[in-house]
């Protein structure tokens, strides 16, 4: 009989370590598919997750249950992957290169016809990619929760950390940094 | 307006891109060995955090003591010099009664 996440967790905090084996294999896709969301890169992503269940497996005795596990690791997961933004903050300026072709057409069409366009090609994927990049640690982390994966601002909060006032402060900063990066981004097109 | 346009397609074609949710090979195993060989360097880290908290309450026990200590000087050197004025007047006292 599969053990439920609160027996896995109280047999771990009793000393019994293989008991989290099954908690690892049953969160390790979400966690995946919330660290693809910040990191590109195959090994960074790894390091992200590994970085998430230490972090896990550490703290597992101030879990007090009041909430699913998934939740109070989903707060852990966007909290390391913050950190891993801000880590990797240095290597933001040099992240904007120059448009490819497709993205250049694929700015062309929306500027004559923007209802025709689609927002599915690979051409608008890799722009929005180049755009996140080029946000701000603090930025991008608001606009992927609030806009791109529709969280609530309180749930935000509770994800973050951060009170709901300053999550309304940086999302309303975090906009604008967005919108000073689309034009130049589309400077040539539109300006 | 063509900066929102661009702005809510770009934001569109984040949303209609899901990350793949695929777990690499035995990683569970991995994350398994590396908890496993962390836990032994951890019975360190708790004998310190346990010598940190040991040191911790010594240095309120010894806070408090101190306060103890402060507060009945203070409350002792309020009754020396109250004994102190006493025998002073008493002295005074009785010097009246003597003339």
């Amino acid at each position: 009989m599969e053990r439920s996440d609160a027996e896995l967790i109280a047999a771990v905090l009793q000393g019994d370590i293989a008991s989290f084996e099954p908690l690892v294999t049953k969160y390790s896709p979400r966690l995946f598919a919330t660290a693809r969301r910040y990191a590109r890169r195959e090994d960074e992503v790894e390091d992200v997750v590994q970085e998430i269940w230490s972090k896990a497996f550490q703290k597992l005795s101030t879990f007090r249950g009041d909430a699913p596990f998934e939740h109070w690791l989903m707060r852990m997961a966007v909290r390391t992957c913050y950190d891993f933004l801000r880590h990797h903050q240095r290597n933001r300026e040099n992240t904007f290169t120059e448009l490819t072709t497709e993205e250049d057409d694929w700015l062309e069409r929306i500027m004559s016809a923007p209802e025709q366009v689609s927002e599915k090609s690979e051409a608008a994927k890799q722009l929005v990619q180049k755009l996140l990049a080029m946000l701000s640690p603090q930025a991008r982390l608001v606009i992927q929760l609030l806009e791109i994966e529709d969280w609530t601002v309180k749930e935000i909060s509770n994800l973050t950390g951060w009170s709901v006032p300053l999550v309304k402060v940086r999302a309303f900063r975090a906009r604008a940094e967005m919108r000073k990066c689309l034009a130049r981004v589309a400077r040539d097109k539109y300006l | 307006m063509k900066l929102d346009n661009l702005h809510q397609k770009l934001i569109a074609a984040a949303r209609a891109e899901q990350p793949s949710d695929r777990v690499p090979y035995a990683f569970e195993k991995r994350i398994m060995a590396r908890i496993s060989s962390g836990s032994a360097v951890d019975l360190l880290g708790a004998w310190s955090a346990a010598l940190w908290r040991a040191a911790m309450s010594c240095v309120v026990v010894s806070v408090v003591a101190c306060a103890c200590v402060l507060w009945s000087s203070r409350h002792q050197e309020t009754d020396f010099s109250r004994e102190f004025d006493t025998a002073v007047f008493a002295s005074a006292g009785s010097a009246d009664e003597v003339w």
